[in-house]
């Protein structure tokens, strides 16, 4: 082991404090028992009470969950789809520019791509609302679903696949019954990641949303420029804690199936 | 067991005419964009035949297998099995089964799954499904680990739970891709006679691809010396050792000494072939016609040769030279003796003395001899 250092412990909690500070100053204040978010007056949740009574705000949170379930949902579909074609296709002919093509909208601006969608949307007759911006989502995760799909089928050995089809599997049976299977976990955090990424997301939202459908960050956003309230800061607190839910247990189960599969190999090795 | 045939019998079905091969390759070419892999290559394959390609690696070999199960196919030429062309039927419609080089456990399922998986998605009657993967456990030895996932049993248990799972579904046809490649040498011997007692016991053809000639001599009927997309012998284990037809194939296939020279008639299928100036032409026989003054490779294997500190006698054949080295393996030693002409032949003693009383040393003058069949001359 290391001998402890303080140069260590101190940088340790600089970067920790840098990057942890605000979050946590929000989480006190969110407790607050007065109006004014700057001073402290006491330990109360009453601003939770007040959240979960306004209407405008749970309606946004509806609408946020539902495309975030749904859109996340296509991604992962679309994503994984795209992932199988570009890794196990073979060479067709310009597979290296779609699978660039497909990777793109990752650097690309989101306000390039909200203006982008938006136009699309108007083009086609779209009427702006839940579906537009669960169309705008899935466009711009499924590419991070596809990385995190791919980078599974990569190191999936093909024989798996062949060994299906020579035991009497349709390719869609050994898609099913082999290569899901295995590649579920990859899928999961595909899954999870798109969901997180259309929870926050901002500025497609606000490109392509309509006055019917407000998801919770455009919510957030427009309150916040009328003034802070304390009811922003439990809202804030509530996602943060989903979010860190969500994070953990992803990396729990990750970590959980690694252990487990080194254990089983020590044991088989002993045995 | 008494046998009711009072005649041996002999399993050769390649040189009994009326015999239908079970595989049969016509003029079969496959070209991977520029690379010719296989290069118009005709071959049958018998029934019950256990039957090695063999060659190093990016030969050929694999292709041939891969085509077979159906993963690939054939640029020109037809494949036929059991007299049926096969090349539009898909993979997973072949009575041909494959067991991996990797193995291709499914990881996520358990031993029992594994070896039901094919038959799970055959029309066999779900109780019988049972009793065969019992069956299939029995035959390989591997019922206590039927719970176990493929992680959690080593290397030589795996093999065998893939080779279970491709013999579940009773193939006509079995492939196997370098199968004992990941075992150990100890390990790897016992599986092949595990392999040949399996072969017999379920009378299943197979076929098997390897780069490890002695595996191939071990467990095949039939071995195909393969270089470049093309066969270059294809003979009984016995045949391609004591005769092969080519250069190629002595040198693959074992140690041997090869010394180039002029061929003469000597009368019959004898030769007589002048190597070296001052040195006594060499004998030996060919069972082909040779014109005479034909460039030839006289290949003699090293256990053929003899080792004496005199002359010997009577025999068709003597060099003498020196020892210049010597490699004890235990029950063997290779002698590497030097001759005149600067050239190493090599001579294999079996050890049956121990070492103290052994006769030659380094810097020894010896003779080598060996009889006039114990050769080939070969003129590829």
């Amino acid at each position: 082991m290391r001998r402890f250092s303080w140069f260590n412990a101190t940088s340790l909690t600089l970067g920790f404090t840098f990057l942890y500070l605000p979050m946590l100053i929000l989480i006190v204040y969110s407790f607050n028992g007065g109006r004014n978010v700057a001073i402290w007056a006491g330990f109360s949740t009453k601003w939770y009470g007040e959240l979960f009574r306004d209407k405008a705000f749970l309606d946004a949170a509806w609408v946020t969950l539902r495309v975030g379930l749904m859109s996340s949902t296509l991604a992962t579909i679309l994503g994984t789809m795209a992932a199988y074609v570009i890794v196990r296709g073979g060479r067709f002919k310009g597979r290296t520019v779609m699978s660039g093509m497909l990777y793109a909208p990752i650097v690309m601006p989101e306000v390039i791509t909200g203006l982008s969608l938006l136009l699309l949307f108007i083009a086609i007759g779209l009427d702006r609302g839940l579906v537009t911006i669960v169309l705008a989502h899935t466009t711009f995760t499924m590419c991070f679903v596809s990385v995190v799909v791919s980078s599974r089928l990569v190191t999936f050995d093909q024989s798996l696949e062949e060994a299906a089809l020579d035991l009497g599997c349709t390719p869609w049976d050994a898609f099913k019954s082999v290569t899901l299977p295995i590649i579920a976990p990859a899928v999961i955090s595909g899954w999870l990641l798109a969901f997180t990424l259309s929870l926050d997301d901002l500025v497609l939202a606000s490109f392509v949303s309509g006055p019917s459908s407000t998801t919770l960050p455009i919510k957030i956003f427009s309150a916040v420029r009328l003034g802070v309230s304390p009811k922003i800061n439990a809202l804030s607190t509530i996602m943060i804690a989903i979010v860190a839910f969500g994070v953990i247990t992803a990396s729990l189960i990750n970590k959980r199936s690694v252990t487990k599969r080194l254990r089983d190999e020590q044991e088989a090795a002993a045995s | 067991m008494a046998q009711p045939s009072k005649t041996p019998v002999v399993f050769a079905p390649w040189e009994d005419e009326t015999q239908k091969p079970i595989i049969q390759f016509k003029n079969v070419t496959k070209r991977f964009g520029n690379f010719t892999a296989i290069d118009n290559l005709s071959l049958d394959i018998f029934e019950r035949e256990f039957f090695a390609l063999l060659g190093p690696s990016g030969c050929g070999k694999t292709t041939i297998m891969r085509m077979l199960a159906g993963f690939e196919t054939a640029t020109e030429g037809t494949i036929l099995l059991g007299g049926k062309d096969i090349s539009p039927v898909p993979p997973n419609k072949r009575p041909v089964n494959m067991m991996f080089q990797s193995y291709a456990l499914f990881p996520h399922l358990s031993v029992w799954d594994n070896i039901a998986f094919g038959l799970r998605r055959s029309s066999m009657p779900k109780d019988e499904i049972g009793a065969r993967v019992d069956e299939m456990l029995r035959l390989t030895r591997m019922e206590k680990f039927a719970k176990r996932k493929p992680h959690q049993i080593s290397g030589g248990q795996r093999q065998r739970v893939a080779l279970a799972r491709s013999l579940a579904k009773a193939p006509k046809l079995l492939l196997l891709d370098e199968p004992l490649g990941a075992l150990d040498k100890k390990l790897r011997h016992d599986t092949q006679f595990e392999l040949m007692d399996i072969q017999e016991k379920t009378g299943t053809t197979f076929v098997i691809v390897t780069h490890d000639q002695e595996e191939a001599m071990t467990v095949a009927s039939r071995v195909a010396v393969m270089d470049h997309g093309k066969l270059i012998q294809v003979a009984t284990p016995a045949a391609i050792y004591e005769t092969p037809n080519s250069v190629y194939v002595a040198d693959f296939i074992g140690e041997v000494n090869l010394i180039e020279g002029n061929a003469k008639k000597a009368g019959g299928d004898k030769y007589e072939v002048s190597w070296a100036e001052g040195q006594a032409a060499l004998r030996g026989s060919c069972p082909r016609e040779i014109a005479d003054g034909t460039r030839v490779t006289y290949a003699i294997r090293p256990e053929k040769v003899a080792i004496s500190a005199d002359k010997p006698k009577d025999a068709a054949n003597a060099i003498q030279g020196t020892v210049h080295d010597i490699a004890y393996l235990g029950n063997i030693s290779t002698y590497h003796v030097m001759l005149p002409t600067g050239q190493v032949i090599k001579a294999q003693e079996s050890n049956t003395r121990r070492l103290a009383n052994r006769h030659f040393t380094w810097e020894d003058k010896v003779w080598l001899s060996f009889t006039d069949t114990a050769g080939v001359i070969l003129t590829e």
